[in-house]
Protein backbone atom coordinates (compact mmCIF):
# COMPACT_ATOMS: atom_id res chain seq x y z
CA UNK A 1 0.00 0.00 0.00
CA UNK A 2 2.76 2.42 0.97
CA UNK A 3 4.56 1.48 -2.18
CA UNK A 4 1.53 2.43 -4.27
CA UNK A 5 1.16 5.72 -2.46
CA UNK A 6 4.76 6.55 -3.17
CA UNK A 7 4.27 5.58 -6.83
CA UNK A 8 1.28 7.93 -6.98
CA UNK A 9 3.14 10.87 -5.44
CA UNK A 10 6.06 10.23 -7.75
CA UNK A 11 3.82 10.20 -10.82
CA UNK A 12 2.09 13.43 -9.80
CA UNK A 13 5.04 15.54 -8.69
CA UNK A 14 8.51 14.18 -9.24
CA UNK A 15 8.00 12.53 -12.62
CA UNK A 16 5.37 14.94 -13.84
CA UNK A 17 4.42 14.02 -17.40
CA UNK A 18 4.51 17.54 -18.76
CA UNK A 19 7.25 19.17 -16.71
CA UNK A 20 9.79 16.37 -16.33
CA UNK A 21 9.22 14.28 -19.46
CA UNK A 22 7.86 16.91 -21.85
CA UNK A 23 4.91 14.67 -22.72
CA UNK A 24 1.66 16.17 -23.94
CA UNK A 25 3.47 19.43 -24.66
CA UNK A 26 1.44 20.33 -27.76
CA UNK A 27 -1.86 20.47 -25.95
CA UNK A 28 -0.10 21.73 -22.82
CA UNK A 29 0.92 24.89 -24.66
CA UNK A 30 -2.07 25.23 -26.96
CA UNK A 31 -4.88 24.76 -24.42
CA UNK A 32 -3.40 26.68 -21.49
CA UNK A 33 -4.70 30.14 -22.31
CA UNK A 34 -7.69 29.97 -19.97
CA UNK A 35 -8.17 28.14 -16.68
CA UNK A 36 -11.61 26.79 -17.63
CA UNK A 37 -10.51 25.06 -20.79
CA UNK A 38 -7.31 23.86 -19.14
CA UNK A 39 -9.42 22.27 -16.43
CA UNK A 40 -11.59 20.55 -19.06
CA UNK A 41 -8.60 19.10 -20.86
CA UNK A 42 -7.07 18.10 -17.52
CA UNK A 43 -10.16 16.11 -16.53
CA UNK A 44 -10.32 14.41 -19.91
CA UNK A 45 -6.66 13.39 -19.63
CA UNK A 46 -7.10 11.98 -16.11
CA UNK A 47 -10.15 10.07 -17.29
CA UNK A 48 -8.57 8.53 -20.38
CA UNK A 49 -5.21 7.79 -18.73
CA UNK A 50 -6.88 5.93 -15.86
CA UNK A 51 -8.70 3.69 -18.33
CA UNK A 52 -6.10 3.12 -21.04
CA UNK A 53 -2.99 2.43 -18.97
CA UNK A 54 -4.40 -0.65 -17.14
CA UNK A 55 -6.16 -1.77 -20.34
CA UNK A 56 -2.92 -1.68 -22.31
CA UNK A 57 -1.26 -3.45 -19.40
CA UNK A 58 -3.72 -6.35 -19.73
CA UNK A 59 -3.26 -6.53 -23.49
CA UNK A 60 0.50 -6.49 -23.10
CA UNK A 61 0.52 -9.16 -20.38
CA UNK A 62 -1.84 -11.57 -22.14
CA UNK A 63 -1.13 -11.05 -25.83
CA UNK A 64 2.06 -9.24 -26.71
CA UNK A 65 4.75 -10.07 -24.16
CA UNK A 66 7.20 -12.86 -24.93
CA UNK A 67 5.50 -16.15 -24.00
CA UNK A 68 2.26 -14.36 -23.17
CA UNK A 69 0.20 -16.37 -25.62
CA UNK A 70 0.93 -19.66 -23.81
CA UNK A 71 -2.54 -19.56 -22.24
CA UNK A 72 -4.12 -19.94 -25.70
CA UNK A 73 -2.08 -22.97 -26.71
CA UNK A 74 1.30 -24.20 -25.41
CA UNK A 75 2.73 -24.19 -28.94
CA UNK A 76 2.34 -20.42 -29.06
CA UNK A 77 4.62 -19.91 -26.05
CA UNK A 78 7.80 -18.90 -27.96
CA UNK A 79 5.99 -16.08 -29.79
CA UNK A 80 7.18 -12.56 -28.96
CA UNK A 81 4.83 -9.96 -30.38
CA UNK A 82 6.19 -7.02 -28.41
CA UNK A 83 7.24 -5.28 -31.63
CA UNK A 84 3.52 -4.70 -32.19
CA UNK A 85 3.36 -2.62 -28.98
CA UNK A 86 3.12 0.79 -30.67
CA UNK A 87 0.44 -0.16 -33.15
CA UNK A 88 -1.69 -2.01 -30.59
CA UNK A 89 -1.44 0.68 -27.93
CA UNK A 90 -2.34 3.54 -30.22
CA UNK A 91 -5.27 1.54 -31.61
CA UNK A 92 -6.48 0.75 -28.08
CA UNK A 93 -6.22 4.40 -27.10
CA UNK A 94 -8.08 5.61 -30.18
CA UNK A 95 -10.79 3.01 -29.66
CA UNK A 96 -11.10 3.76 -25.93
CA UNK A 97 -11.44 7.46 -26.57
CA UNK A 98 -14.19 6.73 -29.08
CA UNK A 99 -16.05 4.44 -26.65
CA UNK A 100 -15.67 6.88 -23.76
CA UNK A 101 -16.98 9.65 -25.96
CA UNK A 102 -20.09 7.69 -26.98
CA UNK A 103 -20.76 6.49 -23.42
CA UNK A 104 -20.51 9.98 -21.99
CA UNK A 105 -22.71 11.38 -24.72
CA UNK A 106 -25.39 8.79 -23.88
CA UNK A 107 -25.25 8.76 -20.06
CA UNK A 108 -23.56 11.95 -18.87
CA UNK A 109 -24.35 14.63 -21.45
CA UNK A 110 -23.33 17.37 -19.02
CA UNK A 111 -19.78 16.08 -18.69
CA UNK A 112 -19.68 15.35 -22.42
CA UNK A 113 -20.53 18.93 -23.24
CA UNK A 114 -17.95 20.18 -20.74
CA UNK A 115 -15.12 18.08 -22.18
CA UNK A 116 -16.23 19.00 -25.70
CA UNK A 117 -13.54 18.91 -28.34
CA UNK A 118 -10.85 17.77 -25.93
CA UNK A 119 -11.81 14.10 -25.88
CA UNK A 120 -11.08 13.32 -29.55
CA UNK A 121 -7.88 15.41 -29.38
CA UNK A 122 -6.62 13.23 -26.58
CA UNK A 123 -6.11 10.23 -28.85
CA UNK A 124 -2.98 11.91 -30.18
CA UNK A 125 -1.80 13.37 -26.87
CA UNK A 126 1.70 12.01 -26.28
CA UNK A 127 1.11 11.76 -22.54
CA UNK A 128 -1.43 8.97 -23.04
CA UNK A 129 0.76 6.81 -25.26
CA UNK A 130 3.78 7.76 -23.17
CA UNK A 131 2.19 6.38 -20.00
CA UNK A 132 1.55 3.04 -21.71
CA UNK A 133 5.11 2.86 -23.01
CA UNK A 134 6.55 3.73 -19.59
CA UNK A 135 4.34 1.02 -18.14
CA UNK A 136 6.00 -1.55 -20.39
CA UNK A 137 9.50 -0.22 -19.83
CA UNK A 138 9.16 -0.26 -16.04
CA UNK A 139 7.35 -3.60 -15.81
CA UNK A 140 4.32 -2.40 -13.84
CA UNK A 141 1.62 -4.92 -12.94
CA UNK A 142 -2.10 -4.23 -13.24
CA UNK A 143 -2.55 -2.41 -9.91
CA UNK A 144 0.63 -0.40 -10.30
CA UNK A 145 -0.29 0.67 -13.81
CA UNK A 146 -3.75 1.82 -12.67
CA UNK A 147 -2.15 3.95 -9.96
CA UNK A 148 0.52 5.21 -12.35
CA UNK A 149 -2.06 6.11 -15.02
CA UNK A 150 -4.23 8.00 -12.56
CA UNK A 151 -1.25 9.75 -10.97
CA UNK A 152 0.18 10.87 -14.29
CA UNK A 153 -3.20 12.27 -15.26
CA UNK A 154 -3.52 14.23 -12.03
CA UNK A 155 0.02 15.54 -12.47
CA UNK A 156 -0.73 16.71 -16.00
CA UNK A 157 -3.93 18.43 -14.87
CA UNK A 158 -2.14 20.16 -12.01
CA UNK A 159 0.56 21.47 -14.34
CA UNK A 160 -1.75 22.69 -17.09
CA UNK A 161 -4.16 24.43 -14.71
CA UNK A 162 -1.26 26.16 -12.95
CA UNK A 163 0.23 27.29 -16.26
CA UNK A 164 -3.15 28.59 -17.44
CA UNK A 165 -3.55 30.60 -14.25
CA UNK A 166 -0.10 32.13 -14.70
CA UNK A 167 -0.83 32.97 -18.34
CA UNK A 168 -4.10 34.67 -17.39
CA UNK A 169 -2.23 36.90 -14.94
CA UNK A 170 0.56 37.49 -17.42
CA UNK A 171 -1.75 39.41 -19.70
CA UNK A 172 -1.16 42.38 -17.40
CA UNK A 173 2.61 42.28 -17.67
CA UNK A 174 4.80 43.99 -20.19
CA UNK A 175 6.57 41.17 -22.02
CA UNK A 176 9.10 42.03 -24.76
CA UNK A 177 7.34 41.84 -28.13
CA UNK A 178 9.52 39.05 -29.54
CA UNK A 179 8.97 36.90 -26.49
CA UNK A 180 5.18 37.22 -26.37
CA UNK A 181 3.07 34.10 -26.80
CA UNK A 182 5.11 30.96 -27.22
CA UNK A 183 8.49 32.23 -26.03
CA UNK A 184 7.46 33.45 -22.60
CA UNK A 185 5.28 30.38 -22.13
CA UNK A 186 8.34 28.19 -22.54
CA UNK A 187 10.28 30.22 -20.01
CA UNK A 188 7.41 30.10 -17.50
CA UNK A 189 7.15 26.35 -18.03
CA UNK A 190 10.87 26.07 -17.33
CA UNK A 191 10.46 27.93 -14.05
CA UNK A 192 7.52 25.70 -13.10
CA UNK A 193 9.64 22.69 -13.92
CA UNK A 194 12.31 23.94 -11.49
CA UNK A 195 9.62 24.36 -8.84
CA UNK A 196 8.42 20.80 -9.36
CA UNK A 197 11.97 19.50 -9.03
CA UNK A 198 11.86 20.58 -5.43
CA UNK A 199 9.64 17.56 -4.81
CA UNK A 200 12.42 15.22 -5.85
CA UNK A 201 13.48 14.53 -2.30
CA UNK A 202 10.07 13.31 -1.12
CA UNK A 203 10.28 9.94 0.59
CA UNK A 204 7.19 8.19 1.87
CA UNK B 1 2.48 25.44 -57.18
CA UNK B 2 5.42 26.27 -54.93
CA UNK B 3 8.90 25.51 -56.20
CA UNK B 4 10.61 22.37 -54.86
CA UNK B 5 13.37 24.45 -53.29
CA UNK B 6 10.87 26.55 -51.38
CA UNK B 7 9.01 23.50 -50.10
CA UNK B 8 12.23 22.16 -48.60
CA UNK B 9 13.72 25.40 -47.29
CA UNK B 10 10.61 27.20 -46.07
CA UNK B 11 10.07 25.12 -42.91
CA UNK B 12 13.67 25.75 -41.78
CA UNK B 13 13.22 29.29 -40.48
CA UNK B 14 10.25 30.94 -42.18
CA UNK B 15 7.68 28.40 -41.11
CA UNK B 16 9.45 26.30 -38.52
CA UNK B 17 7.28 23.44 -37.26
CA UNK B 18 8.36 23.84 -33.64
CA UNK B 19 8.86 27.58 -33.26
CA UNK B 20 5.94 28.81 -35.34
CA UNK B 21 3.48 26.00 -35.90
CA UNK B 22 3.85 24.78 -32.25
CA UNK B 23 3.87 21.17 -33.37
CA UNK B 24 5.88 18.21 -32.21
CA UNK B 25 7.45 19.62 -29.09
CA UNK B 26 6.18 16.62 -27.18
CA UNK B 27 8.94 14.15 -27.74
CA UNK B 28 11.53 16.62 -28.97
CA UNK B 29 12.91 17.98 -25.73
CA UNK B 30 13.49 14.87 -23.72
CA UNK B 31 16.11 13.46 -26.09
CA UNK B 32 18.24 16.58 -26.40
CA UNK B 33 20.45 16.14 -23.35
CA UNK B 34 23.19 15.01 -25.73
CA UNK B 35 24.02 15.94 -29.30
CA UNK B 36 24.31 12.30 -30.33
CA UNK B 37 20.77 11.33 -29.35
CA UNK B 38 19.46 14.54 -30.91
CA UNK B 39 21.04 13.59 -34.25
CA UNK B 40 19.59 10.08 -34.18
CA UNK B 41 16.16 11.37 -33.19
CA UNK B 42 16.22 14.02 -35.95
CA UNK B 43 17.09 11.37 -38.53
CA UNK B 44 14.35 9.05 -37.27
CA UNK B 45 11.68 11.76 -37.37
CA UNK B 46 12.75 12.99 -40.82
CA UNK B 47 12.68 9.48 -42.27
CA UNK B 48 9.29 8.70 -40.74
CA UNK B 49 7.83 12.00 -41.91
CA UNK B 50 9.15 11.54 -45.44
CA UNK B 51 7.79 8.00 -45.61
CA UNK B 52 4.39 8.84 -44.18
CA UNK B 53 3.96 11.89 -46.40
CA UNK B 54 4.78 9.91 -49.55
CA UNK B 55 2.55 6.98 -48.58
CA UNK B 56 -0.41 9.13 -47.59
CA UNK B 57 -0.03 11.23 -50.71
CA UNK B 58 0.11 8.22 -53.03
CA UNK B 59 -3.07 6.66 -51.66
CA UNK B 60 -4.87 9.92 -50.87
CA UNK B 61 -7.48 9.39 -53.58
CA UNK B 62 -8.48 6.02 -52.11
CA UNK B 63 -8.78 7.06 -48.45
CA UNK B 64 -12.41 7.67 -47.41
CA UNK B 65 -12.58 11.02 -45.62
CA UNK B 66 -14.34 9.63 -42.54
CA UNK B 67 -11.57 7.19 -41.59
CA UNK B 68 -8.54 9.13 -42.81
CA UNK B 69 -7.14 9.76 -39.32
CA UNK B 70 -7.05 6.04 -38.53
CA UNK B 71 -5.42 5.30 -41.89
CA UNK B 72 -2.75 7.97 -41.33
CA UNK B 73 -2.14 6.76 -37.79
CA UNK B 74 -1.68 3.17 -38.98
CA UNK B 75 0.76 4.19 -41.70
CA UNK B 76 2.78 6.29 -39.25
CA UNK B 77 2.75 3.60 -36.56
CA UNK B 78 4.00 0.98 -39.02
CA UNK B 79 6.84 3.24 -40.16
CA UNK B 80 7.79 3.98 -36.55
CA UNK B 81 7.90 0.25 -35.75
CA UNK B 82 10.29 -0.28 -38.67
CA UNK B 83 12.45 2.66 -37.54
CA UNK B 84 12.50 1.37 -33.97
CA UNK B 85 13.57 -2.11 -35.09
CA UNK B 86 16.33 -0.67 -37.30
CA UNK B 87 17.62 1.49 -34.42
CA UNK B 88 17.58 -1.51 -32.07
CA UNK B 89 19.52 -3.56 -34.61
CA UNK B 90 22.26 -1.08 -35.49
CA UNK B 91 22.62 1.47 -32.67
CA UNK B 92 21.36 -0.45 -29.66
CA UNK B 93 22.89 1.85 -27.02
CA UNK B 94 21.33 4.97 -28.43
CA UNK B 95 18.00 3.25 -28.89
CA UNK B 96 18.11 2.38 -25.16
CA UNK B 97 18.74 6.02 -24.30
CA UNK B 98 15.90 7.20 -26.50
CA UNK B 99 13.67 4.70 -24.62
CA UNK B 100 9.99 5.45 -25.11
CA UNK B 101 10.56 8.51 -27.24
CA UNK B 102 11.02 6.62 -30.51
CA UNK B 103 7.55 5.17 -30.00
CA UNK B 104 6.24 8.62 -29.27
CA UNK B 105 7.05 9.74 -32.82
CA UNK B 106 3.63 8.20 -33.60
CA UNK B 107 1.86 10.84 -31.60
CA UNK B 108 4.24 13.56 -32.71
CA UNK B 109 1.90 16.19 -34.01
CA UNK B 110 4.24 17.25 -36.84
CA UNK B 111 4.07 13.93 -38.65
CA UNK B 112 0.32 13.70 -38.41
CA UNK B 113 -0.12 17.42 -39.04
CA UNK B 114 1.85 17.38 -42.28
CA UNK B 115 0.12 14.22 -43.50
CA UNK B 116 -3.24 15.86 -42.90
CA UNK B 117 -2.41 19.39 -44.02
CA UNK B 118 -0.05 18.79 -46.94
CA UNK B 119 0.10 15.19 -48.17
CA UNK B 120 -3.68 14.85 -48.49
CA UNK B 121 -3.72 17.59 -51.17
CA UNK B 122 -0.42 17.32 -52.98
CA UNK B 123 1.48 14.99 -55.30
CA UNK B 124 3.89 12.35 -54.06
CA UNK B 125 7.00 14.28 -55.05
CA UNK B 126 5.96 17.52 -53.37
CA UNK B 127 4.88 15.61 -50.27
CA UNK B 128 8.26 13.92 -50.04
CA UNK B 129 10.00 17.31 -50.24
CA UNK B 130 7.63 18.72 -47.64
CA UNK B 131 8.40 15.79 -45.36
CA UNK B 132 12.14 16.37 -45.76
CA UNK B 133 11.76 20.13 -45.23
CA UNK B 134 9.73 19.84 -42.06
CA UNK B 135 12.02 17.09 -40.83
CA UNK B 136 14.95 19.47 -41.29
CA UNK B 137 13.10 22.31 -39.58
CA UNK B 138 12.48 20.03 -36.62
CA UNK B 139 16.10 18.87 -36.71
CA UNK B 140 17.44 22.45 -36.60
CA UNK B 141 15.73 23.11 -33.28
CA UNK B 142 16.68 19.71 -31.89
CA UNK B 143 20.33 20.07 -32.89
CA UNK B 144 20.64 23.63 -31.56
CA UNK B 145 19.11 22.62 -28.24
CA UNK B 146 21.15 19.39 -28.08
CA UNK B 147 24.36 21.28 -28.93
CA UNK B 148 23.98 23.84 -26.15
CA UNK B 149 22.70 21.39 -23.57
CA UNK B 150 25.63 19.04 -24.02
CA UNK B 151 28.16 21.86 -24.33
CA UNK B 152 27.10 23.71 -21.19
CA UNK B 153 25.60 20.79 -19.31
CA UNK B 154 28.58 18.46 -19.43
CA UNK B 155 31.27 20.44 -21.24
CA UNK B 156 31.38 17.93 -24.08
CA UNK B 157 30.35 17.56 -27.70
CA UNK B 158 29.51 14.11 -29.05
CA UNK B 159 31.26 12.67 -26.01
CA UNK B 160 34.55 14.58 -26.46
CA UNK B 161 35.54 17.20 -23.91
CA UNK B 162 35.76 20.58 -25.62
CA UNK B 163 35.53 23.02 -22.72
CA UNK B 164 38.71 24.00 -20.83
CA UNK B 165 39.58 22.06 -17.66
CA UNK B 166 38.44 24.86 -15.38
CA UNK B 167 34.89 24.82 -16.78
CA UNK B 168 32.31 23.88 -14.18
CA UNK B 169 29.44 21.99 -15.92
CA UNK B 170 26.05 23.62 -15.47
CA UNK B 171 23.81 20.85 -14.21
CA UNK B 172 20.62 22.79 -14.89
CA UNK B 173 21.15 22.40 -18.62
CA UNK B 174 20.82 18.63 -18.66
CA UNK B 175 17.70 18.77 -16.51
CA UNK B 176 14.23 19.50 -17.90
CA UNK B 177 14.13 23.27 -17.20
CA UNK B 178 17.25 23.86 -19.30
CA UNK B 179 15.45 22.58 -22.38
CA UNK B 180 12.46 24.85 -21.79
CA UNK B 181 14.68 27.91 -21.39
CA UNK B 182 16.71 27.11 -24.50
CA UNK B 183 13.62 26.67 -26.69
CA UNK B 184 12.23 29.92 -25.29
CA UNK B 185 15.47 31.70 -26.17
CA UNK B 186 15.57 30.05 -29.62
CA UNK B 187 12.09 31.41 -30.37
CA UNK B 188 13.11 34.79 -29.02
CA UNK B 189 16.14 35.03 -31.31
CA UNK B 190 14.17 33.74 -34.30
CA UNK B 191 11.42 36.34 -33.83
CA UNK B 192 13.91 39.09 -33.24
CA UNK B 193 15.48 38.28 -36.64
CA UNK B 194 12.10 37.84 -38.31
CA UNK B 195 9.69 40.32 -36.68
CA UNK B 196 6.75 39.21 -38.88
CA UNK B 197 6.45 36.07 -36.74
CA UNK B 198 5.64 38.03 -33.59
CA UNK B 199 2.22 37.10 -32.20
CA UNK B 200 -0.09 39.50 -30.42
CA UNK B 201 -0.88 37.52 -27.30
Amino acid sequence: MEELLSLFVKAVFVENMALAFFLGMCSFLAVSKKVDTAMGLGFAVVFVLTITTPLNNLIYMYFLKEGALAWVHPSLAPLDLSFLNFLTFIATIAATVQVVEMTLDRFLPGLYAALGVFLPLIAVNCAILGASLFMVERDYDLVQSSVFGFGSGVGFMLAIVALAAIREKMRYSNVPAELRGLGITFIVTGLMSIAFMAFAGIQL
Amino acid sequence: MAKPKEIVLDPLFNNNPIALQVLGICSALAVTTKLETSIVMSLAVTVVMMGSNVTVSLIRKFIPASIRIIVQLTIIASLVIVTDQVLKAYVYDISKQLSVFVGLIITNCIVMGRAEAFAMQNTGRDSMLDGIGNGLGYSVVLLVVGFFRELFGSGKLLGFSVMPEAYQPNGLMVLAPGAFFLIGIFIWVLRWRKPDQITAD
